[in-house]
């Protein structure tokens, strides 16, 4: 409570100050460095050179860059919606139901989220090999890896997350609200959406804004299982980086910071304007 | 007046609710064990026992929201073992209440309307009408969360009847609620259940609420019904020690049937004690605090000499309208409870008193049920 709180002493209240003033230097001063220097008019990154809005119109106009924001955004939609319904119904299941294995199902899909990325990408890398060599050999098909392989890297890896978040909204939820549900005429499915739905929509938001987060995020299991035409824009600015640094690079991350920032808004304004009206 | 009670439909009534050898488990679990149970059409029934005695689970399945293992379920004749709770002419009110929380009161009252997909308006004004029955008209717009437990507790009864159920079960309604406002409730579902002539089911663990309340009342324990019966019933003819110790205060006396009418205690005193057993059985003989009288040695009246006992007085608690007296017989304490007038004498503790007993006012149960 404020009225408990003790009265900081001179040098104990300058020390904190000094500590929580680096601690914002630290983690803000990169952001806007890289963001001064986006619009810096010189062709070495860190070096000003003027003001310019050349990086940002390169990015609009450069087609690789252009290509890869499209992969980007497509992947981390469709990956999205699906893990979003696999991770909500996961979420569910385990939650709700009592069935043999319960438990070790339970484990099995949080393993995505302890499992190192390079690992992952390593197992996803041999999965579609062997999956591409069993297509060809059996139904004399070539699936080559390419949107659909990444894609489905990034569902394999965000359903976890969705569960888990999904999973603390249920188990936050009386299980007697459904029941009083179905008692008052609604059949499975209108329990479900007029009230377990409402409910736990937060979560699945909040489950669906991480996954799309991760998947936009992600370089280490995307580089692993891209193929030709199926570069995503964080893989694409990490490629740029070894061939030599330009401030493009600046400008595709602020792009990037900016929709970050967008979606938690989003997130935020969403959970603020969830309603259960039965209509 | 002359004119004589008569089912107007000239035949036996249909039971509301009809439980034939209905026996639920849970793995291993025998929570419900082999159950027969009518209830009537308007009846306010009480299904009373401690926690884990099947009682709620009973009510569940009623409502649907379990099904049998065994056995047969009917509501007004109609078979339901496994019809979900959507399809069930009965309704509930929810332990906590079970509000919706994302609704306001109004679509909380009116959802049950709406899921039968009776038209919105029409669902609004039948849910207003409902409130204001529960004195809750001007609460219509206001999220569960923003009323008090006693407004959130008429919120579930009007959600539940505005659907005119066939019947309305009930699962430890008034548990939530302080002492003052629980008794106040006592008489408002009296009165609304009078009112609406429905049959009303409830649970309860609180054997006081059970008897003001019900027409009827079971009593179960471990799963098993021991008893049906009217409060009077089970007050005054326990079927068994349980019944005789979980309805109000007894003193439950161990003894040996003599023959039918006398009975002999630890001590060998004889007792007169009808009752049905054969010679040589194991009983206990219940002996309710206020329908013993209390005096000096030498003062107990002749036609009471074969329902006596002599004691010392070890405690006594005035409690203003009565003394509750704890007197040790020889071998265990009995409570005596005596009403409390200024004519009336106190007997200290030490004091050697007799105590006795019209042979209408005990009454001889089985050794059987013991421990609650």
């Amino acid at each position: 409570m404020a009225g408990n709180a003790k009265q900081l002493k001179g040098n104990t209240r300058w020390a904190l100050g000094l500590n929580a003033t680096l601690v914002y230097v630290f983690f803000y001063a990169p952001i806007a460095l890289l963001i001064l220097f986006s619009f810096s008019d010189d062709p070495l990154v860190g070096r000003w050179g003027g003001f310019t809005l050349d990086w940002y119109r390169a990015f609009g106009e450069n087609e690789e860059v252009q290509s890869a924001l499209g992969v980007s955004i497509r992947v981390a939609i469709m990956s999205t919606v699906v893990s979003v319904v696999l991770g909500t119904m996961a979420a569910l299941a385990l939650e709700r139901y009592r069935f043999r294995g319960n438990k070790f199902f339970d484990a099995l899909l949080y393993l995505p989220v302890i499992i190192p990325d390079v690992t992952m990408a390593v197992m996803m890398l041999l999965f579609f090999t062997i999956a591409r060599n069993a297509a060809s050999t059996i139904f004399g098909v070539d699936v080559s890896k390419g949107v659909w392989s990444v894609t489905v890297s990034h569902i394999a890896f965000s359903i976890s997350f969705v569960s888990i978040v999904v999973r603390a909204r249920i188990a936050g939820m009386s299980e007697k609200l459904e029941e009083a549900a179905q008692d008052l005429y609604a059949s499975r499915w209108q329990a479900f959406r007029y009230v377990t739905l409402p409910l736990i929509l937060p979560g699945i938001i909040g489950g669906g804004l991480l996954a799309l987060t991760l998947s936009l995020d992600d370089v280490v299991i995307t580089q692993f299982v891209a193929g030709p035409g199926s570069t995503t824009l964080p893989v694409y600015v990490f490629g740029l980086i070894r061939r030599g640094v330009s401030p493009l690079i600046n400008a595709v991350s602020v792009v990037m910071l900016a929709a970050s920032v967008l979606l938690v808004l989003l997130s935020l304004v969403a959970q603020r304007a969830r309603g259960g009206d039965v209509t | 007046m002359g004119d004589e009670m008569q089912d107007q439909a000239g035949g036996p009534m249909t039971a509301a609710v009809d439980i034939q050898s209905v026996t639920k488990r849970f793995g291993d679990v025998v929570a419900v064990d082999n159950v027969d149970l009518e209830i009537a059409d308007g009846e306010f029934f009480a299904m009373l026992g401690p926690s884990g005695c099947g009682k709620t689970t009973t009510l569940r399945m009623i409502a649907g929201l379990e099904f049998p293992t065994e056995g047969s379920l009917k509501i007004f004749g109609e078979e339901v073992g496994t019809l979900p709770p959507n399809l069930r002419p009965v309704n509930t009110v929810f332990q906590n209440y079970a509000l919706f929380p994302h609704m306001n009161v109004l679509d909380n009252v009116s959802f049950g309307l709406r899921m039968q997909g009776k038209d919105k308006r029409e669902s609004a004004h039948a849910a207003q009408e409902m409130l204001e029955l529960v004195q809750l008209g001007g609460m219509a717009k206001r999220k569960p969360d923003q009323l008090s437990g006693g407004q959130q507790q008429r919120v579930a009864l009007a959600r539940a009847l505005v659907n005119k159920p066939k019947v309305l079960l009930l699962d430890e309604p008034l548990g939530a609620l302080d002492l003052k406002l629980r008794q106040d409730m006592q008489n408002e579902l009296k009165s609304l259940q009078r009112e609406l002539g429905v049959s009303f089911v409830f649970v309860t663990h609180d054997q006081e609420e059970a008897l003001t309340m019900s027409d009827r009342i079971a009593v179960m324990h471990d799963g098993k019904l021991l008893q049906v019966g009217t409060a009077e019933e089970l007050y005054d003819q326990p079927v068994n020690r349980f019944v005789a110790d979980f309805i109000g205060q007894t003193n439950l006396i161990d003894a040996t049937v003599f023959d039918a009418d006398m009975i002999v205690l630890a001590n060998g005193t004889k007792i007169r004690a009808p009752n049905p057993y054969p010679a040589g059985d194991k009983v206990a003989m219940s002996l309710r605090p206020e329908s013993i009288s209390i005096g000096h040695v030498d003062e107990v009246p002749d036609e009471f000499r074969s329902t006596s006992l002599t004691g010392t007085v070890s405690d006594v608690i005035y409690l203003g309208h009565s003394h509750v007296y704890t007197v040790n017989v020889d071998w265990m304490p009995l409570e005596v409870r005596t009403n409390a007038t200024p004519t009336s004498i106190k007997h200290e503790p030490g004091s050697e008193v007799a105590i006795w007993w019209d042979r209408r006012s005990d009454w001889v149960v089985p050794d059987e049920g013991h421990g609650a």
